[in-house]
């Protein structure tokens, strides 16, 4: 794809998906990264604590479905992920029925050192099933069109 | 009890994790769902010009991540944290995170602080991700 092609798909949002929020995956998660806080691991624990459930960790909300933008085709080479940054508005508890939706917000290029760069920025929303927005983050992924680089 | 206050300047407690591993890798991609291969796949890696298999930059924001909720505590709540991946993390690398204080406000019996943090990987002690977080905690 190229700038014109990612352009026309400003704003168009994936239908949400429904996640479900796994203890297995939250402990996978917080496993994999070495993070041994008991709120994410032990249950009788987060039933005590003011959450009163295992807690997915701040960058959990990575494993969710965010489903498809009609027509996009990403490119699985030549990817960077440049910047992440996630504003919380819930906490995000195991047993939680969350729906997932991103789209591409931001797109531009770039000529660098390196060749020519997009950069396209991603924004994902969370919401609950109440439509409460439980988390939005936003992604800045640069994609070489020439090749280089990795994610 | 009472809360620590914090000030402009301070210090948030570093964490150090122990080396990054290929397994850790393999773990990072199967629960995150990552799959891409110059992670886990030596020969890609190699032929995509990276010399080897090299971190997900996510695993790095969840160190960083482990910082901060270990500093926050069960009472507080981290509010946003935001980073740039800056350079590029591989395996025997040793991550430390680190962050101090730029502002500090009290709202509603919180105080709300927002400070840079960044990880930086040993040898060398190059910053691999940079970024800024707020947070709160009860001030009692």
């Amino acid at each position: 794809m190229e700038l014109a092609d990612f352009e026309r798909l400003l704003g168009v949002w994936s239908k949400p998906v429904k996640n479900e929020v796994e203890k297995g995956a939250i402990r996978k998660f917080a496993d994999a990264i070495g993070d041994p806080n008991p709120l994410y691991h032990d249950e009788t624990y987060a039933a005590q604590s003011r959450f009163g459930r295992l807690v997915a960790p701040p960058t959990f909300s990575r494993t969710f479905d965010y489903g498809v933008i009609p027509g996009l085709e990403m490119p699985t080479e030549g990817l960077i992920h440049g910047e992440m940054s996630y504003t919380y508005h819930k906490p995000i508890l195991a047993g939680d029925v969350l729906y997932a939706s991103f789209a591409l917000t931001d797109v531009k290029e770039r000529a660098g050192k390196l060749g020519r760069m997009i950069l396209l920025v991603f924004t994902y929303k969370v919401e609950n099933e109440a439509g409460e927005i439980v988390q939005e983050a936003k992604s800045t992924v640069i994609y070489r069109p020439e090749g280089g680089g990795a994610k | 009890m009472t809360a620590k206050r914090y000030q402009p300047g301070d210090h948030l407690t570093p964490l150090t994790k122990p080396p990054v591993t290929k397994i850790q890798l393999v773990k990072y991609s199967g629960a995150s769902g990552d799959f891409n291969p110059i992670h886990t796949v030596e020969e890609f890696a190699k032929e995509a010009g990276l010399g080897g298999v090299i971190a997900h930059g996510m695993l790095t924001m969840g160190f960083v991540a482990q910082m901060l909720t270990d500093e926050i505590g069960e009472q507080g709540d981290l509010l946003s944290f935001g980073v740039r991946f800056v350079d590029m993390v591989r395996p025997g690398d040793i991550i430390t995170c680190d962050g101090v204080v730029q502002e500090v406000k009290e709202e509603e019996g919180y105080q709300v602080v927002t400070c840079d943090v960044w990880a930086q990987k040993s040898p060398g002690d190059v910053r691999v991700v940079q970024g800024t977080a707020t947070f709160r905690k009860p001030l009692a």
